[in-house]
């Protein structure tokens, strides 16, 4: 960023100096007026009381309401995590299988689930699962299910990416020395794969961890659902407060995953244990990430 | 099917607020995130570490936080209404928070893009002499908007789907709405639930086809 930024304007000189200090002035003027305006608008409303503030400095609201949310959305995550892995792991390697009735099939799957928005496969499966199942509280089963098709077609897809950028002279070697098409790909394409698809999957998952806010809507008690509703309706009148302070945990758990992310990604690209090179991202399309974004920073950034 | 059949214009309904609300979003994010991206490269430092922080807090909030902030922060603490009909300002209070939140990738993307940018590019273009804004306007930005038109593709085909979340903000009447309602009354249908989901294949693969078309159609040779 700073070379490429350096390479577009030249060291500046007097007028571009002058001009920059006009713009800097210009945006602090401009932000000093939104913060004032918010602070204006919150203080009429009262939203400034330390009456609203105070209940974050003490235990019970963060044992009783922000970390249980925490755990909830943690527990969706992390099992949305696993099967997704799992459910990318099969679906990909199915695909990249020399049997049509396979792959084809497995192709299908991996499209449908990727193609239809996640919220109403949500709705759907949140419906679905008591007139199958019978009564019962199917919040947590259709959250996480729903994770695990959208995030695990999506997985999919990088693991297929990620098994087709080992170059193929490295299966046409194996092949040579004498391994079948099993040996071939566990020995030699899935382990130089795994390399250079961990930044993509690290940040799919930071995907996944922000698509468990959707499990507000069908009343899953996550930490959206604490901060927005259990909350105000035990302190009254916190609803702004608390959602400032949940999206502070929020920002704060996507950011360190994002950094875990543009990490790994630095250093699978010194890596030699690989061929291959990085996967890119997912250009896919959550509900989290459109678009091609490594979480912290795309690639070649 | 014959759910489907007799909800069939209920859900139409439903499915063109969500495409109102795309069609929206996708003009005012790409002005958005243009905007974004100019400032995340401009001379000025501060310009640059606003652009840093927005696009970083912005895109690291889960989308159904920012809506429903959008509801009850803006709409009814900080007193922004945009109409006096509830589902009128909802509607508007979506656009605004899934432009603002899109923008973001808008922007990561066209960044991503100009580093696709040759630096020769760069360093001619301030070579005769152009400013900075003449560098960018002129050679950089048409440059790098056309190498990431399939990206770009994929966040408009994700904002599509992302309109569904507009319960969030408390608009009640786009499809995943309607789609609730009716299995509400009459129980699950699975033909409503694959007749929506092949509603919105049916507007986001073209988009995927289009823009990976047009990418290569536009595609820079090097």
């Amino acid at each position: 960023m700073s070379s490429q930024a350096s390479v577009l304007f030249d060291v500046p000189g007097p007028r571009a100096r002058l001009r920059n200090n006009i713009l800097t002035l210009l945006t602090v003027v401009g932000i000093l007026a939104v913060a004032y305006f918010v602070y204006v608008k919150f203080d009429e409303k009262g939203q400034w009381s330390a009456i609203l503030w105070r209940h974050f400095l003490e235990a019970k609201t963060w044992t009783d309401f922000i970390i249980p949310g925490l755990i909830g959305t943690l527990k969706a995550a992390a099992l949305g995590s696993v099967c997704a892995l799992v459910f990318g792991a099969v679906f990909g390697l199915a695909r990249l299988s020399d049997h049509w009735w396979i792959r084809v099939p497995a192709g299908a799957v991996v499209e449908f689930f990727r193609a239809i928005p996640l919220l109403l496969l949500i709705f759907f499966l949140f419906f679905l699962a008591p007139s199958v199942f019978g009564g019962g509280d199917y919040t947590l089963l259709a959250l996480v299910t729903g994770l695990t098709l959208y995030n695990g077609s999506v997985l999919a897809e990088v693991v297929r990416a990620g098994v087709l950028a080992v170059p193929k002279g490295q299966s046409e070697a194996a092949y040579a020395i004498g391994l079948r098409k099993s040996g071939v790909l566990w020995l030699i394409l899935i382990p130089q794969a795994v390399t250079a698809m961990m930044p993509a999957i690290v940040s799919q998952l930071v995907v996944l961890l922000k698509d468990t806010a959707l499990g507000y809507i069908i009343a899953y008690q996550d930490l959206l659902n604490m901060g927005f509703v259990i909350l105000p309706a035990n302190y009254f009148g916190t609803r702004v407060s608390s959602a400032i302070v949940i999206a502070v945990v929020y920002i704060g758990l996507n950011m360190a995953l994002s950094a875990l992310a543009t990490w790994l990604e630095k250093r699978s690209r010194r890596s030699s244990k690989t061929s291959a090179k990085p996967v890119a991202p997912p250009s896919a399309t959550g509900v989290g990430a459109p678009g091609a974004g490594v979480a912290g920073g795309t690639p070649g950034i | 099917m014959d759910e489907l059949i007799k909800y069939a214009p209920d859900l139409a309904v439903g499915f063109l607020h969500n495409l109102q609300i795309a069609a929206l979003c996708a003009v005012f994010s790409l002005i958005l995130g243009t905007i974004l991206v100019v400032m995340r490269v401009a001379p000025t430092p501060v310009l640059r570490a606003v652009g840093t922080v927005y696009v970083n807090v912005v895109r690291n909030t889960p989308l159904t936080l920012v809506l429903a902030f959008c509801a009850l922060g803006l709409s009814d603490t900080l007193g922004l209404i945009f109409s006096d009909t509830p589902i009128t300002n909802s509607f508007w209070l979506v656009v605004l928070g899934l432009s603002a939140y899109t923008a973001t990738f808008v922007c990561e993307a066209l960044r991503s893009g100009i580093n696709t940018v040759p630096l020769g590019q760069a360093e001619a273009a301030r070579a005769i002499g152009l400013t900075f804004s003449q560098s960018l306007r002129l050679i950089i930005l048409p440059q790098a908007a056309r190498s990431v038109i399939a990206p770009l593709g994929s966040v408009m085909i994700a904002m599509t789907k992302n309109t569904t979340v507009a319960i969030a903000a408390g608009y009640l009447a786009e499809s995943a709405f309607v789609m609730r309602d009716t299995f509400d009354d009459t129980g699950v249908s699975i033909p409503i639930f694959l007749g929506l989901a092949a509603a919105f294949m049916a507007v986001t693969l073209p988009i995927g086809f289009f823009t990976g078309w047009l990418a290569k159609r536009m595609a820079v040779a090097r």
